[in-house]
């Protein structure tokens, strides 16, 4: 049983990242509003680069900048004493493209509800003519 | 300049990004310049990936050091023979498509000309960026590059594209996280993400669950992104319901490049050993082959909408591809490869005439192919030629991927591939006679069911001339890979098999 609390405990960041990415898959799949699934998506995403961010760092170690430089006797760079930088750089493309990801899902939400004056699923599935900005016909008499 | 480092490597990948932010300028001046742009860049980009493909062939690999950074820590694009060839396959295409969206993109997308090209060059980069990257990470960025231009040229379309879009938009963005989780997964435990040096680590660390989970998050990626089939349900109604200038140009290649993207990552990143035993993926993935090849095959025949009918038929090609990479014995490899060729070519024929019938009908349905054959007989013939390929009659190239396929399931004694290919080829007969049925007035009614056609079906004429000069390249480029299969065999494709199967 100790076991098992420690395998948690310890890889806690991973058990972070999992239940995030679930809750936005869950999100994604679930949810019929058009919205919440574009916000489910955004924390599945996130998920991920938290977990990029969180395989970088290191228990005591500091910024990767050489702060005294090697002209302190201290020729050999400790990749200890410093985190890892590249999953960090990695997630700041990985932010943008999941800005524009962003950007173009809730532009294409925007249309949807310009040309079907809905955001839920169900009711943009049922709709017979795209074209009529009409809702249901029984509303009309 | 190192001789061994040609510059049409990068320029490739440059001419187009590039003219992709000039477009939009131009377009501010000159709406009708951008056509003339795009097809410049397009070609340009042609002749280096022309240029490349001899070099490779000439003096083996080239290692393309970006900024001059050592791979463990710069990106470098490493191009093989496989690459150069879908490098030349991709630009090759492209140009063609750009030079048939003269007529139709100012008919189908009006006002619309500078975006359209500058999202079509955007695509256009993502593809060839992916193709010959050596590096996961910018794989993953150029993955998301084309992605991201697909959505956005996707949602032009005619009403329900933007639904469908919004769809693939959900289901590409899990799979590119998928892709770059399991990169992740790689890069903890070997600290690099260069390709080369990516698989010297990791045929060391055969045995770690880490490996194996990171490999299968990038496959289930990779599916979602190719359209494997339990995975596919975005594709149907993104092609079907896109302009069609861009299913033209999307559907023939987008699930191609990812097909490429599969064999680099099976056979290049990891080793085939390891996929084939260790991970036992190449088994699972002959049998989604098969689904696929019997699903597309089937929902192909219930539907109506030619554009949907040919979407279908890409999920079961896939299903010959991703099958024949699952067999994983260099003959049905070989096929494989010679098959994301052959079928690039003739779907993009075939979705070519269905933007000459959209553009002279006003619809793609399968009923506004009534009386083609006699209305427009030259839109026919390329017609005919690239649903023989399809169906896979002798002197198309179709029939000679095929059979390289049927010839390495037959040796890998995997019966159940080898009876899904022949059934699937007989579906395709009969999908393609309903078409040739109403193009050729069989069964001749009234076409009462064409529901209100922008040109009075009388007066109907030939597509314009761009557009059947690139439909009779195609159509002949049909014929000459498939009469000249062995040569193309031998030069092409048999280096490019990867090695140590």
């Amino acid at each position: 049983m100790t076991e098992w609390i420690a395998f948690i405990v310890t890889k806690y960041n991973y058990w972070a990242y999992i239940s995030l990415m679930m809750i936005g898959l869950f999100a994604m799949i679930a949810k019929k509003n058009l919205i919440k699934k574009i916000i489910g998506m955004g924390i599945f995403q996130t998920a991920i680069i938290l977990f990029f961010i969180s395989i970088g760092a290191k228990k005591g170690a500091t910024l990767p900048i050489l702060y005294h430089g090697h002209a302190h006797g201290d020729a050999a760079v400790r990749a200890a004493a410093y985190i890892n930088p590249l999953p960090h750089v990695l997630m700041l493309t990985a932010i943008v493209v999941s800005v524009a990801t962003l950007g173009v899902a809730l532009s294409l939400a925007v249309k949807i509800f310009q040309r079907y004056d809905t955001l839920e699923e169900d009711q943009i599935n049922l709709t017979k003519y795209p074209f009529r900005r009409n809702v249901p016909e029984n509303k009309e008499e | 300049m190192d001789p061994n480092q040609p510059i049409s490597a990068i320029l490739v990948v440059l001419i187009p990004l590039l003219t992709a932010f000039a477009v939009p300028i131009i377009g501010f001046w000159r709406k009708n310049l951008c056509f003339y742009a795009a097809c410049t860049a397009l070609a340009a980009a042609f002749w280096c990936a022309l240029h490349l493909l001899i070099f490779v062939h000439q003096r083996g690999p080239v290692d393309y050091f970006l900024g001059g950074w050592d791979p463990p820590w710069g990106i470098a694009l490493r191009i093989d023979s496989l690459n150069a060839l879908m490098g030349v396959l991709v630009t090759f295409l492209f140009s063609l498509t750009g030079i048939a969206s003269k007529k139709s993109v100012p008919l189908e997308l009006p006002l619309k000309e500078a975006p359209f090209y500058a999202l079509f060059l955007l695509l256009f980069t993502g593809l060839l960026g992916m193709i010959l990257t050596g590096d996961m990470f910018n794989l993953y960025v150029f993955l998301e590059v084309s992605s991201l231009t697909a959505y956005a040229l996707i949602a032009m379309g005619e009403p329900g594209a933007m639904v469908a879009s919004f769809r693939y938009l959900l289901m590409g963005t899990v799979g590119a996280s998928w892709y770059l989780l399991g990169v992740g997964y790689l890069y903890i435990v070997t600290g690099t993400l260069n390709m080369a040096d990516l698989s010297g680590l990791l045929r060391e660390m055969e045995g770690s669950h880490a490996v194996l989970s990171g490999f299968a998050f990038i496959l289930f990626g990779i599916a979602i992104k190719m359209a494997l089939f339990p995975l596919h349900l975005w594709l149907p109604d993104a092609y079907a319901k896109a302009p069609s200038i861009v299913s033209t140009t999307i559907a023939p290649i987008m699930t191609k490049v990812m097909a490429y993207v599969l064999i680099r990552i099976g056979f290049t990143v990891f080793h085939p050993e390891y996929v084939v035993q260790a991970a036992k993926a190449s088994g699972l993935l002959v049998w989604f082959g098969i689904l696929a090849i019997l699903f597309g095959g089937i929902s192909a025949l219930s539907q109506t909408d030619f554009k949907r009918m040919l979407a279908f038929i890409i999920v079961a090609e896939v299903g010959y591809i991703v099958g024949g990479i699952g067999i994983a014995n260099p003959t049905a490899l070989k096929g494989a490869i010679f098959h994301i060729v052959n079928d690039a070519v003739m779907m993009a024929s075939l979705f070519l005439v269905g933007m000459m019938v959209t553009h002279r009908t006003g619809g793609h349905g399968i009923n506004h192919f009534f009386g083609i054959f006699r209305k427009m007989p030259l839109t026919a013939i390329v017609f005919t030629i690239g649903a023989l390929a399809v169906i896979g009659v002798p002197p198309t190239c179709g029939f000679f991927s095929k059979w390289y396929l049927l010839l390495g399931g037959i040796e890998a004694g995997h019966w159940a591939f080898v009876a899904a290919l022949l059934v699937c080829t007989l579906i395709n007969v009969a999908l393609f006679f309903r078409v040739f049925d109403k193009g050729l007035y069989l069964h001749a009614k009234a076409p009462q069911s064409i529901p209100e056609p922008r040109i009075d079906a009388l007066t109907i004429q030939e597509a314009p001339l761009g557009m059947l000069v690139v439909g009779g390249i195609l159509a002949a480029g049909i014929l000459a890979i498939g009469i000249g299969n062995s040569f193309i065999v031998k030069t092409l494709i048999l280096p490019a098999v990867p090695g140590g199967l």
